[in-house]
């Protein structure tokens, strides 16, 4: 170790020591979240741990599970990854008849799911999608663009008090506690989903998020979620998130809305296609 | 070095900060325009004939186009009587948003209670380039282009004109022929822009400003428009819906070069072609300068340009979800194919 970097060594180890995470920061102190992020692994197709399964959408076969109709074509692509899941313990503590409704959602996906129709994508599934989003942060707001239908989400750090009316994106209030960002977001309407699995919740929906940053290029990413409608207790979830490294990394196009107007609206075409 | 630096440099942002009007500046020293604005305006875009040259109001003119709005406002806000019968079929005529249709009353309507000041003048129009305040002549094309969309733009009178004159494609035939606002894919007018223009509501614009990035938020329809500063324009075949925006100051200008437009634009009639220059700069603690110019030789015989003021607001800005809710763009689409069945019944087809 030189003469010179030794003290910085030291700087970091003592910063280590006190909690305080080691990456960029703002001129005013403040860590420095600013960039292009995203989420590795399967928890876009099912937060819970599981395994491999055949298809988005399943019917019963002669020998056990096989793909619905409406997604057979996709062959491989349309089959779902295993995951070890990025809930806490495993499993959503649901209430019996919310659990029936996340089954009957999850035979119904096609239809139900709000992604299929390019809807906005709500909190916390718009972190873990498999489409980047973007920070942009200065020393009074903080601010995230997300490529998945052109949804966005700025942080308040003024609690405007309870959430006026319902959203997709519902209300996010933002506090720090010290070198963590927790977001307090409410607000929600019902429509919203976790996953393509068919998790679900109500407008009673609150989710309380953590974001620190482990180093230059990666979040560790938190949130527990309460619904006393839709679960018996508060559960949590947690991922890391990661920075886009390649240069010039950033959030493409992808409003969606014309890439569903076939699906929703084809049939009252002058002269529908032929499906 | 940097701790050596830093207190001269505080002193000197504090020094700065404390001149009359120069506003917020953030650490580099450039003027910070982070926050929210709200740019609802009585001014037009284009100067009404009768003021010609002119690109002042005078205050009793100004206080006229206030008065008079404000009276229109208070006529077509009146709640709407519950038990009023259907309208009739195209609208009862009655004045505002509604009329056409029959609709609700237009308490939903912010066009602003005035026209907007620059350097303590009342402006008569958005345009100041042309001078006369009116649009440039229409290339050939733009020409040809412009009365295509004209067609589009018809009113449905309750019966498929495009049946009995035999037009094809029909207004009404596909998704992909109805104007961008109605399918959810952008503003109606030009309000993400750029340029990003008042229009009949939801004005807010939410700037968030780094060091590399200027965000803007559009209110309406939720479009982000992320600005990358001092950079390169991406590579001509990746086209974009707000097309492709890179800034950079001069002194405290923030000027943004945007490119690469796709075929469909929020800028009515323009082209992919089309090149905007804007200009961000402070006029006073709580108002932005915003300049613009549109260059697009393929629609306009000339370049024109124009000048907003945007003026921060405390208001709040709330989700504006458009797709989720479009149930009418169904009954659009479905209203068309039965008023179809109704022309070819008449005709006995």
């Amino acid at each position: 170790m030189s003469k010179l970097t030794r003290p910085i060594v030291l700087a970091l180890a003592a910063m280590a020591l006190h909690g305080q995470t080691i990456g960029p920061r703002l001129p005013g102190g403040k860590p420095d979240f600013n960039g292009v992020w995203q989420a590795i692994g399967p928890a876009h197709y099912d937060i819970e741990r599981h395994m491999a399964r055949h298809s988005l959408m399943l019917r019963d076969g002669p020998h056990g599970p096989l793909p619905a109709v409406q997604t057979l074509a996709l062959g491989a692509v349309g089959a779902v990854p295993g995951g070890m899941g990025i809930v806490e313990g495993g499993k959503i503590p649901y209430k019996p008849e919310a659990l029936k409704v996340r089954e009957e959602n999850r035979r119904h996906w096609i239809e139900r799911d709000p992604e299929v129709k390019c809807y906005l994508p709500g909190i916390p599934r718009a972190t873990y999608m498999p489409f980047p989003f973007e920070i942009v942060q200065n020393s009074q707001q903080f601010f995230f663009a997300y490529e998945f239908a052109g949804a966005h989400r700025d942080v308040l750090f003024k609690d405007p008090g309870p959430a006026e009316t319902d959203g997709w994106m519902g209300q996010a209030v933002g506090r720090w506690e010290g070198d963590t960002l927790v977001i307090d977001n409410s607000g929600f309407n019902d429509q919203t989903w976790f996953d393509r699995a068919g998790n679900h919740h109500s407008n009673q929906l609150r989710v309380v998020e953590r974001l620190k940053l482990l180093g230059p290029n990666h979040i560790q990413y938190e949130a527990t979620i309460t619904d006393p409608e839709t679960f018996t207790a508060p559960w949590k979830i947690a991922l890391p998130l990661y920075r886009r490294m390649e240069k010039d990394a950033r959030i493409m196009d992808f409003k969606c809305v014309e890439f569903v107007e076939e699906l929703m609206f084809g049939e009252y075409r002058r002269n529908p296609l032929k499906r | 070095m940097m701790k050596m630096k830093s207190p001269v440099a505080a002193a000197f942002l504090l020094f700065v900060s404390s001149l009359p009007g120069a506003g917020p500046r953030t650490s580099e020293g450039k003027p910070d325009f982070s926050g929210l604005y709200d740019i609802a305006s009585l001014t037009p875009l284009v100067r009404p004939k009768a003021l010609g040259d002119r690109l002042t109001l005078t205050d009793a003119e100004a206080e006229a186009v206030a008065k008079q709005e404000a009276a229109l406002s208070a006529a077509t806000n009146r709640a709407s009587d519950p038990n009023r019968k259907a309208p009739p079929a195209g609208g009862d005529g009655s004045l505002g948003p509604a009329g056409n249709v029959g609709g609700y009353n237009s308490f939903w309507v912010d066009r602003g209670k005035g026209a907007f000041k620059i350097g303590g003048k009342w402006r008569t129009s958005i345009l100041t380039d042309p001078a006369d305040g009116q649009m440039p002549e229409l290339t050939p094309l733009g020409k040809q282009l412009a009365a295509k969309s004209a067609v589009r733009g018809r009113p449905n009178r309750g019966d498929a004109f495009w049946i009995t004159e035999n037009l094809n494609p029909g207004p009404y035939d596909d998704p992909e022929l109805r104007p961008l606002a109605e399918r959810c894919l952008l503003a109606f007018g030009v309000s993400a822009g750029p340029p990003m223009l008042p229009v009949m509501y939801n004005n807010l614009k939410q700037i968030v400003q780094t060091k590399d990035r200027i965000l803007i938020l559009n209110e309406m329809v939720h479009d982000v428009r992320i600005i990358r500063m001092s950079a390169q324009h991406d590579p001509p075949e990746i086209r974009k819906w707000l097309g492709d925006s890179v800034g950079h100051w001069e002194g405290d200008t923030l000027v943004v070069d945007t490119t690469s437009f796709g075929d469909s634009l929020g800028l009515d009639r323009a082209s992919r072609n089309l090149h905007v220059i804007e200009r961000f700069t402070r006029l006073d603690d709580n108002t932005l300068s915003y300049k613009f110019t549109v260059d697009d030789p393929t629609i306009w015989t000339r370049p024109w340009s124009g000048e907003v003021a945007w003026p921060k607001t405390d208001q709040r800005l709330y989700e504006y979800a458009c797709h989720e809710g479009n149930y009418s763009f169904t009954g659009i689409l479905k209203g068309a194919r039965m008023l179809e069945a109704d022309a070819l019944r008449k005709a006995g087809k």
